[in-house]
């Protein structure tokens, strides 16, 4: 096997949506080995096919065990590796079973019946926005408030924790994430969970998801407790950040916006490439792996034991589409990694999508003059390696 | 032409129903993927064969 370069992992920006400088570059003719700032080795994987490979062989292990895995920064890991309920740490079977139950609850079906709830929620900020008068933040107008109330309705959580749940999310996505705060925010949030939990199991009822884990599954007190973290976590987080990129890129690009003022009805298919173009730009480490036996990758042999790192760029990969590199609204949609690939795909992506959709949709047919009110370059943004997004987005309409 | 989900590794992610709603459903039970139309005609194939491409368990399979 030939040396590759070893290129140390940053996160530093020209431009507030482009990937950290030189990073494209760096990994386009991967895998390349790469330099975490723990000093963890691992390989870079940004090739469509070549992530798409990774992401789905079962030779491929999200279990983290005991090995030191790559960090963006020297401290020590936040969960523990054997954590009761951390799907998104252990594979086969036993992912299956946590898994399966919790799809149910995720149904396009359901998640379609979910809608109009959605709806109401964007009318209700969107009216106070307007109500107020601009400038708004729309990252706390509509971005932040929009999950998370859904995401708890769903589970079937008291919306009023909002707060408590954005810390522990803060803790387990963050970039300095300490342990310590961890265990404190989680230790309160299981105490408010406990109850819940039991409600719902002298209920015997399962018309949310706390109801259907707790009578409909197998799931231990632990692992449903931590799954509702990471749910409400997850939940939180991510939708929020892209809701508020989406937003910006538009800003950037007004051609683009036109496409989608012009046949709003097209917002599935706009969001899917928003999804496509703004992860494929987030650039950075991506997604975690370690090889269990040797594996050859894009013409690389990755040994048994080696972290890989999926890096989700490979949706700017012109094997996935032409001018991959370009944000398109016009095009139709393309099997896109924005949610991953493989069995530990996004397992809130339905619910992403309906909210990304209904959100955007909203936003622009209520405010079709909506700008931002300082240069997009100029906003403030949470620099995580995980999740990042704009802190705030100032607006006038 | 035939359409076949292996059910035993679907997560039931639903990718196939917004592939291809016509041709796929999840079940009420367990959201795993169901096909409704085994032999679907011409006009859904395209439909089915994104829905091969998207199912990121890989499990939904077109013999043609
Ligand atoms: C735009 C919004 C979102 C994006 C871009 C996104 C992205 C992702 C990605 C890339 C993965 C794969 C992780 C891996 O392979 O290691 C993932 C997994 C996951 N996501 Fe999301 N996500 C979003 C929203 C959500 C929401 C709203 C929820 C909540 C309910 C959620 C819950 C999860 C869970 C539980 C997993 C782990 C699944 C498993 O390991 O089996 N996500 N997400
Ligand atoms: S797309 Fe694949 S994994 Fe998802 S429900 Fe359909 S068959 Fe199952």
């Amino acid at each position: 096997m030939t040396e590759a370069a070893v290129c140390p992992v940053h996160q530093d920006r020209d431009h507030p949506l482009r990937p950290p400088v030189g990073f494209q570059e760096a990994v386009s003719d991967g895998p390349v080995r790469m330099l975490w700032p723990n000093g963890v080795e691992a390989w870079m994987v940004s090739s469509y096919a070549g992530v798409r490979q990774v992401l789905s062989d079962p030779r491929f292990s999200t279990r983290k065990g005991g090995q030191p895995e790559m960090r963006t920064d020297a401290g020590e890991a936040v969960l523990d590796p054997d954590q009761p309920g951390n799907i998104n740490g252990i594979d086969g079977p036993e992912h299956m079973r946590l898994r399966r139950p919790l799809s149910r609850g995720f149904m396009v079906k359901r998640m379609n019946e979910l809608r109009p709830r959605i709806q109401q929620i964007v009318d209700e900020h969107l009216d106070v926005m307007e109500a107020k008068g601009a400038p708004a933040d729309l990252v706390a107008s509509l971005c932040l408030p929009l999950p998370s109330l859904v995401i708890a309705e769903l589970l079937g959580v008291p919306p009023e924790h909002q707060e408590l749940f954005q810390a522990t999310a803060g803790d387990l996505f963050g970039k300095n994430g300490s342990k310590d705060e961890y265990l404190a925010h989680a230790t309160k949030l299981a105490e408010v969970l406990a109850p819940i939990v039991a409600a719902k199991k002298a209920a015997g009822t399962n018309d949310d998801m706390i109801g259907l884990m707790a009578n409909d599954t197998d799931f231990s007190m632990d692992e449903l407790i931590f799954l509702c973290i990471g749910l409400l976590a997850a939940g939180h987080e991510t939708t929020s950040n892209f809701l508020g990129l989406f937003t910006l890129h538009l800003f950037e690009q007004p051609d683009q916006l036109e496409v989608l003022r012009r046949d709003p009805g097209r917002a599935d298919v706009v969001v899917e490439e928003l999804l496509r173009y703004t992860v494929g730009h987030l650039g950075g480490p991506g997604l975690t792996r370690r090889a269990t036996e040797d594996v050859e990758v894009d013409g690389v042999l990755i040994r048994a034991g080696e972290w890989v790192s999926v890096s989700l760029m490979a949706n700017l990969d012109e094997a996935l589409c032409p001018r991959a590199d370009e944000l398109d609204l016009e095009r139709d949609a393309v099997s896109h990694l924005g949610f991953g690939f493989g069995p530990h795909q996004c397992l809130g992506a339905n619910l992403a999508r309906a909210e990304l959709q209904i959100g955007l949709r909203t936003l622009f047919e209520r405010f079709p003059n909506l700008r931002p009110a300082v240069p997009v370059t100029e906003m403030r943004y949470r620099n995580d390696m995980i999740t990042y997004g704009a802190a705030e987005i100032p607006v006038v309409w | 032409m035939t359409v076949r989900i292996d059910q035993e590794r679907c997560i039931g992610s639903g990718q196939c129903v917004l592939a291809a709603p016509d041709v796929f459903d999840q079940s009420d039970d367990d959201g795993i993927g169901l096909v409704l139309i085994a032999e679907p005609p011409a006009e859904l194939l395209p439909g089915v064969r994104d829905a091969v491409d998207r199912c990121p368990a890989q499990v939904v399979t077109l013999d043609e």
